[in-house]
């Protein structure tokens, strides 16, 4: 067992134990997902607090369910829905959630940092569900965990991330936790969306901006969406990126035979990927949808679950 | 009558540096010597402190009128006091902006009944700083401006920069650019680069600025005017400076504490690391280090900038630009640029008086006749910067906790001492 961590905020501060250590964990809860019952009683009588300060419709519900398998209940907030639309800050908001008393609090916020900022200041665990173009560092586990299922290990792989890196929280969380256990990572897309610091997040990493080369050789191939709403630049024309950037069943063939395709989602067909890929032998992004809650389960397991604190003392007179 | 008695001179103007005697008469210094003597005079013991004109900083925001909850010329004043100051020019980004007579009129009348020190205002260069229309600069002159700066912006476009530069230098007046290509500002929280993809933060890259930088120095070029660049942090901005120089045109620049201290690499997601301009690069700071020991640069200002602590305790990217800066300015200074060994004593004085003196046309020194205004400092004296005992409205510092040596000891302003620690 390993210390249990305060707040789950990003990939770049975990150990490659650790991320072992959420990896191995979240093996019991793949078979679990089988199960015709899909209750446990562990985390009953917690609540677990599901704030989304951003669209979602994945993630939100993955988290939901991961709680909800647990034994845990939800208390769900959405922007659209809340007060922030009326003025209220950040922190207000989070305070008056944390008012009810819940047991931790999972996160999604269009800020970077956003996370970091609210659990330094709050006493209950803060778990990212993806911030700005930061970190989504359950996406990355739950990568992590479908690809080491399928290759045995993450050592020694050649992987490439297709797309808009630039403003891709799941390229950044991937990148840490991939480089952690030395694969050779090579990312690829428009130059611009693909600057030349990335170099100098990880060792091992390598740019290119060219699709048939960059898919040379690869074990595996994550494609990101095309993320028009966060993208200040002049936006690429989209037959300009499907010429250049889609992964289509030809490109693909440049990667090793058994490769691995995989999409974080949401998945925007005939942009970044190809239908007959998307839903071709070598796609796993249902099982990744899968794995997600498995990671979930694990991670929310960790932070929350556990032996119950000790009631205290009645007092004496 | 006020006799500083024992304290080490340091006047760059006349490049004095000696223990002497000052005594102090109404709003002017009357004799400067050794073993002087006045009966009846208050006497203040500068021994084993230095004696330096007093301070001016040409970059400040004070916020009157009409962002009371974040500082005051009261409240303001009373820190740049507490930093040294003797002088401060405040920023025309008011609410209303200060782009006519009567808000000059109305800022130089509260100062004269609330401030700690001089306060010298910067008049808009255009109608609310909108980039459009000329603002009403030689009645903002008669009022009591120094400057014309639309801050907090550049001024938008290189017709309106040539009419404003012909226009105040015919007035005789400054004109001060905060540099900044819009475009390439584009939404930006930090300096671009391994950091700020490290973070997701949007990044401004140094070019935002440079290329301003460089587009009014051919404005300079093209009118011959005055021309002084505001907060510069970067390598390439001040090379368009050093170029300028040596052509023989009339441009300055000021440096900012926080650019000579402290880097991007420095920057999280503490909402006090976020200023406009961004913290540069390792490299930028390197060269505005170099810059401030050699004399491209003219003078160090603060850039104050307070906000309320709600308006900063917000996320990263929400949150406005700007830390407050006059009580840590001298401390910082000696750190980085004197005890370093990057520059001798006489140099960071220069930077604090005579330097931003030159800037605006005016002369700061020690001599008989000037006026009474004095900064009393210690290079030696230890202490630690506590933002909450800081009589600033506000506590966006990074610098809040850091320990010290060397710090002001008292400020005199027109003869009085405003300020003893």
């Amino acid at each position: 067992m390993l210390p249990r961590l305060a707040n789950l905020l990003g990939i770049e501060s975990l150990s490659r134990e650790q991320i072992n250590f959420f990896l191995d964990q979240a093996r019991p809860f793949q078979e679990f997902q089988r199960h015709p019952l899909k209750k446990l009683a562990t985390l009953r009588g917690k609540t677990v607090a599901v704030a989304f300060f951003e669209a979602s419709t994945r993630t939100r519900i993955s988290f939901t369910t991961a709680a909800s398998r647990l034994g845990a209940d939800t208390m769900a907030l959405q922007a659209e829905a809340s007060s922030l639309k009326k003025g209220e800050s950040l922190m207000d908001t989070v305070r008056t959630l944390e008012a009810m008393k819940p047991d931790a609090i999972v996160l999604r916020h269009s800020s970077s940092g956003a996370p970091d900022f609210v659990a330094s200041r709050l006493e209950i665990p803060v778990l990212n569900a993806g911030d700005g173009t930061h970190e989504h560092p359950t996406q990355a586990l739950l990568d992590a965990l479908t690809i080491r299922d399928r290759k045995g290990q993450l050592e020694g792989l050649h992987i490439t991330i297709l797309g808009d890196i630039l403003h891709s929280r799941v390229a950044r969380s991937n990148i840490y936790l991939l480089s952690k256990f030395g694969v050779r990572i090579t990312l690829c897309g428009p130059a611009m969306w693909v600057p030349r610091e990335l170099e100098r997040l990880a060792p091992e990493l390598r740019r290119s901006l060219q699709i048939e080369e960059a898919l040379e050789g690869a074990d595996v191939v994550i494609v990101l969406r095309v993320q028009t709403e966060r993208i200040h630049e002049p936006a690429l024309a989209p037959d300009e990126y499907i010429a250049g950037y889609q992964l289509t069943p030809e490109r693909l063939r440049r990667a090793k035979p058994d490769a691995l395709v995989m999409h974080p989602g949401p998945m925007i067909r005939g942009l970044e990927i190809d239908s007959s890929v998307a839903d071709g032998p070598q796609s796993c992004v249902l099982e990744q949808v899968t794995n997600g809650l498995a990671v979930r389960m694990a991670l929310l397991y960790h932070l929350v679950g556990g032996p119950p604190t000790d009631a205290p003392d009645p007092p004496k007179d | 009558m006020l006799l500083i008695k024992n304290g080490r001179v340091l006047d760059p103007v006349s490049k004095t540096d000696q223990t002497l005697d000052l005594l102090l008469d109404g709003e002017c210094i009357a004799k400067v010597g050794a073993n002087l003597e006045a009966l009846g005079a208050d006497t203040y013991d500068a021994s084993g402190l230095i004696v330096a004109p007093g301070f001016i900083d040409l970059h400040c925001h004070l916020r009157e009128p009409g962002q009371e909850l974040s500082e005051t010329i009261e409240t303001g004043t009373r820190a740049a006091a507490r930093g040294g100051f003797t002088a401060v020019c405040s920023m025309p980004n008011t609410q209303p902006v200060n782009d006519n007579a009567s808000v000059t009129r109305s800022i130089v009348e509260r100062a004269a009944r609330s401030a700690s020190v001089r306060v010298w205002p910067i008049g808009a260069a255009s109608i609310g700083s909108k980039g459009e229309a000329l603002a009403e600069i030689a009645a903002m002159k008669a009022a009591g401006i120094v400057a014309v700066s639309d801050d907090g912006k550049p001024i938008a476009t290189a017709r309106l920069m040539r009419q404003v530069m012909e226009y105040a230098d015919s007035l005789g007046l400054l004109v001060i650019d905060h540099c900044e290509d819009p475009s390439l500002f584009a939404g930006g929280a930090m300096r671009e680069g391994a950091q700020s993809l490290r973070l997701g933060l949007a990044g401004i890259p140094p070019q935002s600025e440079s290329i301003c930088v460089g587009r009014d120095v051919e404005i300079a070029l093209l009118t011959g005017a005055r021309l002084h660049i505001a907060h510069l942090s970067t390598r390439r901005s001040l090379e368009h400076v050093r170029w300028a120089k040596e052509r023989g045109l009339r441009v300055t620049c000021e440096v900012t504490p926080h650019h000579f201290t402290l880097t991007d690499e420095d920057v999280c997601y503490d909402t006090r690391y976020k200023m406009n301009p961004p913290l540069a690069s390792r490299d930028d700071r390197a060269a505005l280090i170099e810059g401030l020991g050699d004399g491209s640069v003219d003078a160090i200002a603060t850039d104050h900038a307070p906000h309320h602590p709600a308006s900063k305790d917000v996320e990263f990217d929400r949150a406005p630009f700007g830390i407050t800066g006059f009580e840590t300015a001298l401390a910082l200074g000696l750190r980085e640029l004197v005890h370093s060994g990057k520059m001798p004593l006489m140099r960071l004085v220069e930077l604090f008086t005579s330097g931003p003196a030159q800037v605006l046309g005016v002369e700061r020194k020690i001599a008989v006749g000037s006026p009474a205004d004095l900064t009393v400092f210690s290079t030696t004296y230890e202490w630690t910067f506590r933002a909450a005992e800081s009589p600033s409205k506000s506590r966006n510092t990074p610098f809040d906790g850091r320990a010290f040596r060397g710090a002001p000891i008292a400020t005199v302003v027109r003869g009085q001492i405003v300020f003893r620690r």
